[in-house]
């Protein structure tokens, strides 16, 4: 868009001989080498260029980078959480996914020549949101493999950045659990380990101390609840990322406050989870899990703040938002209830993923002074 | 106590303190005057003098026989130097008039009103014609033309605009504190000849020496007007918004605020209204904001029309050395001047230098579709997706999408965070559609 400014010859001299009133015109024609008096001058000059641009001339300071490192920044809590929570090994699983990340990435931009975009932070972000959702004890060379793939498949073969439909990081772990089905539910307990109904359930039950299901696995095959405590800190069997509520909870809000999230994606997705298996609950309390327990175990939590308000693969109007959380809340739940897993988040999100451009087509806003057209004709 | 605004938009930081205190210095007479012909939306001006003419001051030098034109005046008096091709400062080159200054200043007035009151409506919009008066918040737009609406258009409500939302620009606020009585005056006179009694003056809350100046003399001189503050947003200024946040009346799709009975002019035309009326001055000079970081000395300055952008720098302590864009207008909307003589027209509320980074060297990200735009566009559009379209020259969907509703105020590619030039493309497929239409229009008949 930018035309820099090119004033032809003529007028260039003629003014600058012009401005410089006190010197002689062959003094002026020399001057060309020398910095002139007059700033002005240099406007109409070719070495140093004023910019003739359409408006607008400013700018807000919102940048992707910036948008992609605070997503990061707000992932930390949970990350940091898992490290604790699991030790060196989600340390490990997280640097080999955001590491193998990167490389694909810049390996697919020297291939596309596409220019390198490794920086611009959506690579490290997608492998960390990889890492987040995978198990503690899954193996090394899976991760990296899957890291791979989100960029590769998920991201790159669609134009890179911006041009992917489905949330690359869950498409990722969609092809994991497919190739690694045992791998990927294997579950270990955290390293925290300390005394409550939960761990002493599960490692009373378990013959190795060392893993043990996740709650929601614990409810579904076998009908026994979690209680809260452990579900909001995290000392709980899960994914890397998913497992303490609270620090999730902390980067989704800020988030949220931010504006790098909409609010209304976690409040929708989260509210019609709980509204829905909340009436299921109040029908039949023995047969089915309570809400709170519903909106803490799982996945659900990160989902909600990090995956499904992952601004490429969601609504941009507000209408198209509120269907969009609203319909993976009553997938998620159709799934953990009826279906045949335990959990259902990262499906809910693909799905609800791929309505995407139809849902922006159909909540288009009316403009400003439509309504009352209609009104008029009517 | 909540004020009122429109819905959505965005809050530019408005760098009014630059000349927001600076009262309004009158500029010595310019040397060389350079009149465009066309400073107006409608029918060019035809030249009425010709090289070697002597004119004096407020002498018409330029008319044109259609109803939607402003005539021009030639606001030195002096000699017709030449009619030339020259730089205007929309960023073309256009005939203009070139008058240097020549002897002591002679004024050729207009017809003289003794009262306004009792003078017919048909006689006072022939003056203000005359005067050549247009909107002078930057839309230009023939005053006379706006003041006379169809007969089947009941209008019951005037708005003054002191909005003035564009960052930087303060000649607006500056002209409500000093001249606060013929601002009135001159709504009085337009509301006259319009006919309406509801008289609202909407002022951003960032200006309130300005608002408090105009409401202390509202309630001195007995008018029936009413001061709404408003809450600092831009794009306010634009009418349709304007006319929304005083009055919370949409203006429909492809009609103008007279179709919801509402008449808004600028407080700089306000003033021109009653210089024409009651001192029987044409319309020779405005009140333009020369400021930005670019600027030694911000300044507030009443110029001659004609001034060539040059002079007014060096009234102002001249430029810095480090300013890489210079603009006519605010940031939002304004136009990047590519030569310092293009004159001061009808239209300039501001001319504008500035240092720092500039917009087109931050680098371009795909669009990630976080829907910023969406949330900031004031007119309810989508403008990730007109942009899209335009760069597919996908010309019937941008209709189908409401493409010709945008007013470019620029909010969507201020936010945009992979800083995507929205509006421009958005110009662009609005260029198309209409080259399309008149197309269609051609082979139709």
């Amino acid at each position: 868009m930018t035309e820099k400014n090119q004033i032809p010859e003529e007028k260039k001299e003629g003014t600058a001989a012009e401005a410089v009133t006190e010197n002689t015109p062959a003094a002026a024609e020399s001057e060309a080498a020398k910095p002139k008096k007059d700033p002005r001058n240099r406007l109409f000059r070719s070495d140093r260029m004023t910019i003739v641009a359409p408006a607008p001339h400013a700018k807000g300071r919102n940048s992707v980078p910036r948008i992609m490192y605070t997503v990061i920044a707000a992932l930390l809590p949970a990350a940091v959480m898992s490290i604790l929570l699991f030790g060196t090994k989600a340390m490990v699983t997280l640097m080999v996914a955001v590491f193998a990340a990167m490389v694909a990435e810049f390996a697919c931009n020297k291939i596309m020549k596409t220019g390198i975009t490794v920086d611009d932070g959506s690579a490290i972000l997608t492998g960390l949101l990889l890492a987040l959702t995978l198990p503690p004890t899954f193996p090394i060379a899976g991760t990296a493999l899957g890291a791979v793939v989100v960029i590769v498949f998920g991201k790159q073969v669609f134009g890179g950045l911006g041009a992917n439909i489905f949330n690359p990081a869950l498409l990722g772990r969609a092809f994991l659990q497919a190739s690694f089905p045992v791998k990927i539910t294997t579950w270990t307990l955290p390293a925290l380990g300390g005394s409550n109904a939960y761990y002493d359930l599960v490692t009373s039950k378990a013959v190795d101390t060392v893993t043990g299901a996740t709650p929601l696995g614990l409810m579904k095959f076998e009908g026994i609840g979690t209680h809260l405590k452990p579900l909001l800190f995290g000392n709980i069997g899960g994914c890397l990322g998913e497992t303490s509520a609270i620090a999730i909870l902390i980067g989704g809000l800020v988030l949220v406050i931010l504006k790098y999230a909409d609010w209304r994606i976690p409040l929708s997705y989260i509210g019609t989870v709980f509204l829905f298996s909340g009436a299921l609950w109040l029908i039949d309390p023995a047969a089915y899990p309570d809400p709170l327990f519903m909106i803490l175990s799982g996945g659900l939590m990160l989902g909600a703040f990090f995956m499904a308000t992952d601004m490429v693969t969601s609504p941009v109007t507000p209408a198209g938002t509120w269907i969009y959380g609203i319909g993976m809340g009553v997938i998620l739940v159709v799934i953990r209830i009826w279906g045949g897993l335990p959990e259902g988040v990262m499906y809910s999100i693909l799905f609800m993923n791929g309505l995407v451009p139809l849902l922006n087509r159909w909540t288009r806003p009316k403009y400003f002074g439509e309504i009352q057209e209609e009104k008029k004709k009517s | 106590m909540k004020l009122s605004t429109f819905k959505k938009g965005l809050h530019p930081e408005d760098y009014k303190y630059f000349s927001q205190g600076q009262a309004i210095e009158t500029l010595p007479l310019p040397d060389d005057v350079y009149l465009p012909l066309q400073q107006h939306i409608g029918t060019p001006c035809e030249p009425l003098v010709k090289k070697g003419d002597r004119v004096k001051t407020g002498q018409i030098i330029a008319d044109s026989s259609s109803y939607v034109s402003a005539p021009v005046h030639a606001s030195i008096t002096g000699v017709v130097k030449d009619i030339e091709k020259y730089y205007h400062p929309l960023g073309m080159r256009a005939t203009m008039i070139h008058i240097r200054r020549e002897g002591e200043e002679a004024w050729e007035l207009l017809e003289k009103i003794r009262d306004w009151k009792w003078t017919p409506k048909e006689k006072l919009l022939e003056t203000i014609r005359k005067a050549g008066i247009v909107g002078l918040g930057g839309a230009t737009f023939p005053t006379h033309v706006k003041l006379n609406p169809p007969d089947d258009k009941a209008i019951d409500s005037f708005i003054l605009n002191g909005v003035e939302c564009e960052p930087y620009l303060t000649a607006d606020d500056r002209l409500m504190i000093e001249q606060s009585d013929k601002i009135l005056l001159g709504m009085a006179i337009m509301m006259h000849i319009l006919d309406v009694q509801k008289g609202y003056i909407g002022i951003e809350n960032n200006k309130p020496e300005a608002i408090a100046r105009m409401q202390k003399r509202v309630v001195e001189l007995g008018y029936p007007f009413k001061v709404v503050p408003l809450k600092v947003k831009y794009p306010q200024g634009a009418e349709k918004m304007l006319i929304y946040s005083v009055l919370k009346r949409k203006v429909p799709y492809s009609k103008l605020p007279m179709d919801v009975g509402v008449v808004v002019n600028n407080v700089a035309t306000a003033f021109a209204v009653a210089e024409a009326v009651t001192e029987a001055k044409p319309l020779v000079q405005r009140v333009i904001t020369v400021t930005g970081d670019g600027v030694n000395q911000p300044k507030n300055l009443m110029v001659r029309l004609g001034t060539p952008f040059k002079n007014l720098f060096d009234a102002c302590g001249n430029v810095k050395d480090e300013v890489n864009r210079i603009f006519m207008g605010g940031p939002m909307m304004g136009m990047t001047q590519y030569h310092l003589e293009s004159p001061v027209v009808k239209g300039s509320s501001g001319i504008v230098a500035v240092t720092g980074e500039l917009v087109e060297e931050l680098s371009t990200f795909p669009c990630i579709r976080c829907g910023a735009c969406v949330r900031t566009c004031p007119m309810n559009l989508m403008p990730l997706r007109l942009s899209k379209l335009s760069q597919e020259k996908q010309t019937d969907k941008l209709e189908s999408f409401g493409v010709m509703n945008c007013i470019e105020c620029g909010s969507c590619a201020f936010v945009c965070p992979a800083n995507i030039p929205l509006v421009q493309w958005i110009r662009v497929g609005k260029i198309r559609l209409r080259e399309r239409n008149a197309r269609k229009a051609k082979e139709r008949s």
